[in-house]
């Protein structure tokens, strides 16, 4: 066992786990953060995308003490300060972007990782950077739009914040 | 205007609060106080006899509390079944024990052998493998055709692997042969409907609980339907009294079927928890999935069509193998018969129809409904002879089905396959979609596409489907070993806040906002006002859950007729407040007025007068306002369309794109359009995905070679184009009372033919008149060498 | 997952030091390994995370060489604009490997390493005829590659760079698979003053190969037309559920013509 130390939505945590604890399993059982999901085990479905450092990664493929020290952002940090459902978040609800709402957590990590790198993706761009998000209620239809909605809303504010 | 509450509106979804925040609670987020690590030993051959089955080195080491095998079982009941064919000489189809844990045999890989309980998950996985099981192989049997044979028997008390042998409409079977034989023209195709892995996105999960000091059973579960596992477990499997046996599904993370039956898994945590006197954990890798979860489709399918010199279709046969897999589940033996059979007549006005379903047993998973359940198989075969016979004639596909079409002016219309279609106008989907596909446009796009290599086609299929499942008098006699209404409570509460309580089951299709918005409508109330409950035995009444695209047509008649009723008492109670004679009250948008005059009460007053009972007719009238209903439909309702699929082949690799996909459904009313889109776009991948992607393929050994998402092509983001929808086309359900029609399978079931017709239509100048699903760029590019040589 | 220990270190010594330890393997990404762990198929007694070295990451672009640091991840390379000016075909080969997430871990070291017949960094290593660069020795492609999931590393040794020549010009052209979305073929074609490399990969039981006939053919003239005629054996290539040794093979010559295309 080891200990190990990161920051979890903005919160200092540490705790102990073995060499073979995923960091799913640890923000999981470990911090009771149980929106991230585990739907596969051969790092493909990406139900459990967060952030380390800002970065998209699949937590079910990193073991909790390689992401010491880390800063890492799941979807229950997502949320803005006041509880309210953040842009993407909210343009998932407008959108009906979600259906039995267990991808969607990854989905969301996902998606906004890729609008931080490209605040304006095409429809194809939105659908290939999908590749690692499986959803097998929406058939993707109103993922993309609510991407799509999302990204035109964040540049709109940022527009206006200029 | 489109509205902006209540039926018709896009309400936005009040359960996507949760989701988006991490905060819903799904099985596997639940731990339970000292719970044990539940995993099971699963034979990783596909038939055999257990030769050994040792488990006492296991049992030692570190963390392990129990393992238990067949043996420990033996007071336990096996898996039912809940539906009983019977077969064309009548007697009843064969229904081998489905033993929790295997007994003596193990007959498909993934088959639970033995169960460990330990502290931690790992120590459990350490001590299955310290288990010492010995497998005499036996051969194993997997091509139907070959089962058929029995030279390998997958029960030994079930020659020639034949579970049954059914024909409907038996009267006909003459008929159709001597008009097939006497026909200007039969078309004839065989083909395979691909046997397909349901994936859910959340894996199954089971928790069993027992509290010794109130000996009460509580099961957490993945399921679509809690009462009627609750109803399975309790009175076949483990003998618990439903008041002893509490079951709870709570967010579900889809099901598209797989989460209708009762498994084996939920049964061991339940016993288990009560065995060790600790709470049983068990949630399925995905690798597990594959190897447990029910499988859908797997029909191998010979089908004739018989047109006159006129081209009216005259006959249609049938013949199909469809695999059971190695037991028979929940409903399997109901899909290739009722739920495929009666709908072979289609959207047409074929007047004499005859079908042959052999049902085998292999060794494979079991196989059972997945999103559409043999009303994909039964489209699928139609929808592409129809287009094979336009094809050989020179006839325009969408000519040929409409010249064929049941008028509009001839419903309700009496099926020769017993269904009769309650109401319908097919011709109007099939132009709507034509139009929005712009079919006029298509040479211009082809010619196009040639310009680049590539082969452009175009595609359609016309589709029927029961459901709302289901007339319960009616599956009796099929052989339902259960009824198929749904119940409801609606409880006003003493402010007037309004709890539904529904048998239905939410695991995506967002009844917590449709239900709200039909309930507020009829109420004149704000959605907010109406909380939907589901999911618990211990807080809704019994009802059958979701599944058959039945829970608005059928849970929600259930709540409609609750409402109704608490509409009709607080009519009664308002008449006694205002003085008024309770004919002369009337209810809109929430106020209850005496005709004629200006007199009014509102409805949180009526609300609280039936709680707080100081002034009312106590002598005719209970307090309280609070009513159940159990409703069962008269019909099942039939959704149709017409879907057009364009694609774009690549002759050099094989490889198929879709360029445009196109639905035009007629689900009759609409309560939430956005949701009703949202659940075709589903089924549209589903279907699609079946078509261009996903199978589930066993190797002779009986192992399946597809067996995680390395291997089983899951339909991801980029296999497709945004989807063109509409639900313009409306004949309402005359049946049911918001004249609704079930949404959720039909993407799954017009899809896969409209798509298989396109790409035959893209090769045709190769001479390709057929591939069997899915259509992988290998199999294409192996279709067009074989047309060329 | 079988138990393990886990240990992070921070300079290559100590790394070697950690890999001499019986049954110990090293981890970079974990992409593949983590998921092959967790099918219980495999049991080390320690991994030894790589990723903790400064010096096997980063990217070096001089003097007609890109030096990539073994642990470098696929998206740093993809997202590099210095390897995009130079040698555009190796960001475009990078953007293509799994999906996003996958890239922000997996490295180049670790697909070196593991040499999966399906990988997309083996046709680029062996069609630039790059040099792989150990703790210990510099290897050269053409004798690091061995076949399927084998290579010339010895026990313990460690990938820390990659360096490719610069190519006049090249190309990447994948044929995915459509479950895994690994290479079902995937060809890389490379075209220099000396001659042309083409490196195979997802084809053939052998893992990735040069079709020298191809080579030779280009060599000649760099075009489509060059191909015209050419084709790999049948005999040799992968056949599973995805596609026949046939396809594969046929595949070769259309993912060559393509890339060659690609190339300009």
């Amino acid at each position: 066992m080891a200990q190990v130390s990161m920051t979890v939505n903005g919160k200092a945590v540490s705790g102990e786990v073995e060499g073979r604890t995923l960091l799913v399993e640890f923000l999981r059982t470990g911090l009771g953060l149980t929106g991230t999901h585990v739907g596969c085990d051969t790092s493909q479905c990406g139900a459990c995308v967060v952030h380390i450092d800002g970065e998209s990664v699949k937590a079910c493929t990193v073991f909790a003490a390689a992401a010491d020290g880390a800063e890492i952002t799941t979807i229950e940090g997502m949320a803005n300060a006041d509880g309210t459902l953040s842009v993407l978040q909210q343009a998932f609800q407008d959108h009906h972007g979600l259906q039995c709402g267990f991808c969607t957590p990854g989905m969301v990590m996902s998606a906004a990782d890729l609008l931080k790198t490209n605040p304006s993706p095409t429809e194809h761009e939105i659908r290939d950077w999908l590749e690692g998000n499986i959803c097998r209620c929406t058939g993707y239809h109103n993922i993309v739009k609510a991407i799509q909605a999302a990204a035109a809303t964040m540049s709109g504010q940022a527009q206006a914040a200029e | 205007m489109p509205k902006d509450h209540g039926i018709g509106a896009s309400s936005k979804r009040r359960e996507d609060i949760r989701f988006l925040t991490g905060k819903g609670q799904y099985t596997d987020d639940i731990n339970r106080p000292g719970q044990l690590y539940c995993h099971f030993l699963r034979s990783d051959v596909a038939h055999g006899r257990i030769a050994k089955l040792d488990t006492a080195a296991a049992a030692a080491m570190p963390g392990v509390v129990a393992i238990h095998t067949a043996q420990d079982l033996a007071a336990v009941g096996g898996v039912p079944c809940g539906w009983q064919v019977t077969d064309k000489n009548g007697e009843a189809m064969k229904e081998p024990k489905h033993p929790i844990l295997a007994e003596g045999k193990v007959r498909h890989v993934g088959d639970p052998v033995a169960a460990i309980l330990a502290e931690s998950l790992e120590q459990a996985q350490d001590a299955a493998e310290a288990i010492e099981l010995e497998i005499e192989e036996l051969p194993a049997v997997v091509d139907m055709k070959a089962a058929l044979s029995g030279e390998s028997l997958v029960h030994d008390d079930v020659p020639g692997n034949l579970c049954f042998d059914w024909e409907f409409v038996q009267e006909n079977k003459d008929a159709v042969a001597e008009a097939i034989a006497g026909a200007a023209h039969v078309t004839r195709l065989e083909l395979v409907n691909n046997r397909l892995v349901a994936n859910p996105m959340e894996p199954r999960a089971a928790i069993g609980e027992y509290d010794a000091a109130r000996d009460e059973h509580t099961l957490w579960t993945t399921s679509q339907n809690p009462h009627v596992i609750r109803l399975l477990m309790g009175a076949f499997v483990l003998s618990i009294p439903e008041h002893k046996l509490r079951v709870v599904a709570p967010d579900v993370g889809g099901g598209f079927g797989s989460k209708i039956y009762h498994y084996a898994e939920e049964a061991y945590v339940t016993w288990a928890a009560k065995a060790v006197g600790r709470p049983v954990k068990w949630t399925a890798s995905r690798s597990e999935a594959f190897l447990s979860d029910a499988q859908g489709r797997d029909h191998v399918t010979t089908i004739e069509l018989a047109l006159d010199a006129e081209h009216n279709f005259v006959a249609l046969r049938c013949h199909t193998l469809a695999n059971m897999g190695a037991y028979l589940s929940t409903f399997a033996p109901c899909i290739p018969t009722w739920l495929h059979g009666t709908l072979l007549a289609g959207n047409y006005r074929t007047p004499l129809i005859f079908t042959n379903v052999q049902a085998i047993f292999t060794n494979t998973v079991p196989v059972d409904a997945y999103r559409g359940a043999g009303r994909p198989e039964a489209t699928f075969q139609l929808e592409r002879v129809i287009d094979k016979a336009a094809r050989e004639l020179g006839l325009d596909p969408a000519e040929l089905r409409r010249k064929n079409f049941i008028p509009p002016d001839a419903f309700p219309y009496q099926t020769p396959v017993a269904v009769q279609y309650d109401t319908g106008n097919y011709g109007a989907t099939l132009d709507k979609a034509l139009e929005m596909a712009d079919a006029a446009g298509f040479a211009a796009r082809k010619a196009e596409s040639a310009a680049r290599g590539k082969l452009r086609g175009f595609g359609l299929a016309s589709y029927i489907e029961a459901c709302g499942i289901a007339p319960s008098s009616l599956v009796g006699a099929l052989g339902a070993r259960a009824g198929l209404y749904e119940a409801a409570t609606v409880r006003v509460n003493p402010t007037g806040s309004i709890s539904v309580f529904t048998g239905s089951h939410s695991h995506g299709q967002g009844h917590e906002t449709t239900f709200a918005q039909v309930v507020a409508d009829m109420l004149g109330c704000d959605e907010g006002q109406v909380d939907i409950v589901h999911g618990d035995t211990n807080r809704v009444p019994f009802g059958m859950g979701t599944y058959g695209s039945r829970s608005l047509a059928v849970g929600g008649s259930a709540i409609v007729k609750s409402v109704e009723k608490i509409v009709a008492k607080a009519k009664k109670i308002a008449a006694h407040l205002l003085e008024a004679a309770e004919g002369d009250i009337q209810f809109a948008d929430g106020q209850f007025t005496v005709a004629g005059t200006d007199n009014a009460l509102g409805w949180g007053d009526v609300c609280l007068a039936a709680y707080v009972p100081h002034k009312y007719p106590i002598e005719e009238l209970e307090p309280g306002l609070e009513e159940t209903s159990f409703y069962d439909p008269a019909n099942f309702t039939y959704p149709a369309g017409a879907y057009v699929c364009e694609v774009e082949v690549d002759p050099e690799t094989g490889r198929v794109e879709v360029q445009n996909f196109v639905a035009a459904d007629d689900f009759g009313n609409v309560v939430n359009p956005m949701i009703v889109e949202g659940q075709v776009h589903g089924g549209l991948a589903q279907g699609l995905g079946q078509a261009l992607l996903e199978n589930a393929v066993y190797d002779a050994e009986g192992q399946l070679a597809s067996a995680s998402y390395m291997d089983y092509a899951m339909p991801r983001a980029a296999d497709f184009p945004s989807f063109a929808v509409d639900h313009s086309c409306v004949t309402p359900c005359t049946h049911n009372p918001l004249g609704v029609k079930g949404c959720g399978e039909a993407g799954a079931i017009g899809s896969p033919p409209a798509l298989v017709n396109a790409v035959i239509d893209a090769l045709s100048e190769h001479g390709v008149s057929h591939i069997d699903m899915p259509l992988t760029p290998t199999r294409v590019w192996e279709a067009i060498q074989a047309a060329k040589a | 997952m079988y138990a393990f220990d886990y240990l992070k270190p921070s300079t290559l010594d100590d790394a070697a030091a950690a890999l001499a330890r019986e049954d110990a393997q090293a981890i970079s990404g974990g992409q593949t390994l983590i998921p092959t762990l967790k099918a219980r198929l495999a049991q080390p007694s320690a991994l030894v995370d790589l990723t903790g070295i400064a010096e096997m990451r980063g990217i070096a672009v001089a003097d007609g060489t890109v030096t990539i640091g073994g642990a470098t991840c696929h998206a740093a390379v993809a997202g590099s604009a210095e390897i995009r000016a130079a040698f555009p075909a190796l960001c475009d080969l990078a953007g293509r490997i799994g999906d996003p997430q996958v890239r922000n871990r997996g490295t180049i070291g670790g697909s070196v390493a593991n040499n999966d017949p399906s990988a997309c960094y083996p046709a680029a290593v062996l069609g630039t005829g790059a040099t792989v660069v150990t703790n210990s020795r510099e290897i050269p492609a053409d004798e690091y590659f061995q076949g399927m999931f084998t290579t010339a590393l010895e026990e313990g040794e460690i990938v820390t760079a990659l360096r490719f020549p610069v190519p006049q010009k090249a190309a990447y052209a994948k044929f995915v698979q459509p479950a895994s979305r690994f290479a079902l073929t995937g060809v890389f074609v490379a075209k220099y003053s000396g001659g042309v490399r083409v490196a195979v990969t997802g084809a053939s039981e052998k893992g990735v190969f040069r079709w020298a006939e191809a080579e030779a053919a280009l060599s000649t003239e760099f075009s489509e037309g060059s191909l015209a005629g050419l084709s790999v054996p049948a005999d040799g290539m992968i056949g599973d559920i995805h596609g026949s040794p046939d396809y594969r093979a046929h595949l070769v010559g259309v993912m060559t013509r393509r890339a060659v295309a690609a190339a300009g």
